[in-house]
């Protein structure tokens, strides 16, 4: 590799960093509300 | 005679530097208990493989086109046994702590664009900074998908960091948090959690992510599958069997087909010091993102949580929550952070898988 300082492709990757962590905090987001409603809904059934 | 003087002229400066890194990773393994099970096999793989005319070369090739070249199959499989040993209950009981494992990604891409600051290419970079992932099955899986040139450092630096993770986050959390913070209690707050939930988590969650990062569905999948053998009931047997037997032949596999590419051409090179180099930052990153998702978070609750569990969002089970938990000990001795670190640990797993599949959908 030739070392190839390069500020446009950094400002390149950094909507890739917007759009990782948004993505991740998104999916994770949704896997809370189900976990939530999952352990409402089978709150009354027995426990382990 | 003749063959043996031929062989030992054969010898060059590289290979010996290969074997003493063979060595070092033996050593490491047996003297300092560093994941073992598979930086044994990589050690002895690259002694194996650097050795002058070496008829194993072939033989570990070929493992490595069946293993990991053609389809990806041993990550995958070893995916079923980490899901089989893996306890969701502390994640199912409080899961909000997803939030830490999610913040805990921030090192992933935070090396990707300084690893495409340096230079590499777009697919070298992210594969480069899933070695954040702190999850070998994911780096490799993500680094080979996306035919990066620097899968043998990536893989090396994956695993060794992963070890390596009792010396590379207690300065890290200890700069990002005061004595006050460390010093916070929290309370089991652990509510118990239905085996419907536990049954149904895994099956709903391989849905999520596959209608989200429908590419990476393959590695949340068999993670999840894994999982749902331990968790129905029925089938004791064989989750027993994926999380022992299992792991361990893949894992075995896994090292020595890792070494294949260790050769002396590939490795020694500039390039596996700068991706060593890249991987650590992207250690150090996840570490101070899950720190100061849980400072944030304390601004707005009365409740306040230690800032170190947010470390344990890095994934690497179960590693970092003993890390978390120790330094609770430590500074202050009835200060019981495990159940909270497994809770956020764990959910740093899934994130981690996630964070590997957002990758794939946005670079590849």
């Amino acid at each position: 590799m030739n070392f190839n300082f390069s500020v446009d492709n950094l400002m390149n990757s950094l909507p890739i960093m917007g759009k990782g962590m948004l993505g991740i905090f998104a999916v994770t987001v949704v896997i809370i509300l189900v976990v939530t409603v999952l352990n409402k809904v089978t709150s009354g059934k027995k426990k382990q | 005679m003749e063959i043996l003087y031929e062989n030992i002229l054969a010898i060059e400066w590289k290979m010996v530097v290969m074997w003493i890194i063979g060595g070092l990773l033996i050593f490491l393994a047996i003297k300092k208990d560093m994941e073992p099970t598979l930086l044994l096999p990589m050690g002895f793989g690259a002694i194996l493989v650097n050795l002058p005319h070496s008829g194993a070369a072939e033989v570990v090739n070929r493992l490595f086109d069946i293993g990991i070249d053609n389809g990806e199959l041993m990550p995958l499989i070893l995916f079923i046994g980490i899901g089989a040993m893996i306890d969701f209950t502390p994640l199912l009981s409080n899961p909000k702590y997803m939030i830490f494992g999610a913040a805990a990604q921030f090192g992933i891409f935070f090396t990707l664009c300084l690893a495409s600051f340096f230079g590499y290419s777009l697919n070298d970079a992210a594969s480069i900074a899933i070695i954040g992932a702190a999850d070998g099955p994911t780096s490799i899986f993500v680094a080979q998908v996306l035919k990066s040139n620097y899968l043998p450092a990536i893989m090396v630096a994956a695993y060794s960091y992963m070890a390596l993770v009792p010396i590379v986050q207690p300065p890290i959390i200890k700069l990002c948090t005061t004595k006050k913070e460390r010093l916070i209690r929290m309370d089991d707050t652990s509510k118990p959690v239905s085996r419907t939930t536990k049954i149904l988590f895994p099956i709903i969650t391989t849905i999520i992510v596959g209608l989200v990062a429908p590419d990476a569905v393959a590695l949340i999948g068999f993670l999840m599958f894994g999982n749902l053998i331990r968790e129905c009931g029925v089938l004791n047997s064989l989750s027993e069997t994926a999380q022992k037997v299992l792991a361990n032949l893949i894992t075995i596999f896994l090292g020595i087909t890792i070494a294949s590419r260790m050769t002396a051409e590939e490795f020694i090179r500039l390039d596996t010091i700068i991706i060593l180099c890249l991987g650590l930052v992207a250690f150090v990153f996840d570490t101070f993102g899950g720190i100061m998702i849980a400072k944030i978070m304390n601004i707005f609750l009365k409740k306040k949580i230690n800032p170190m569990i947010g470390a344990a969002g890095i994934s690497a089970f179960p590693m970092s929550s003993r890390v978390v938990h120790k330094m609770g000990l430590a500074e202050d001795n009835q200060n019981f952070l495990l159940m909270h670190a497994v809770g956020v640990n764990v959910s740093g797993q899934i994130a981690s898988v996630i964070a590997g599949g957002l990758i794939l959908a946005i670079v590849g």
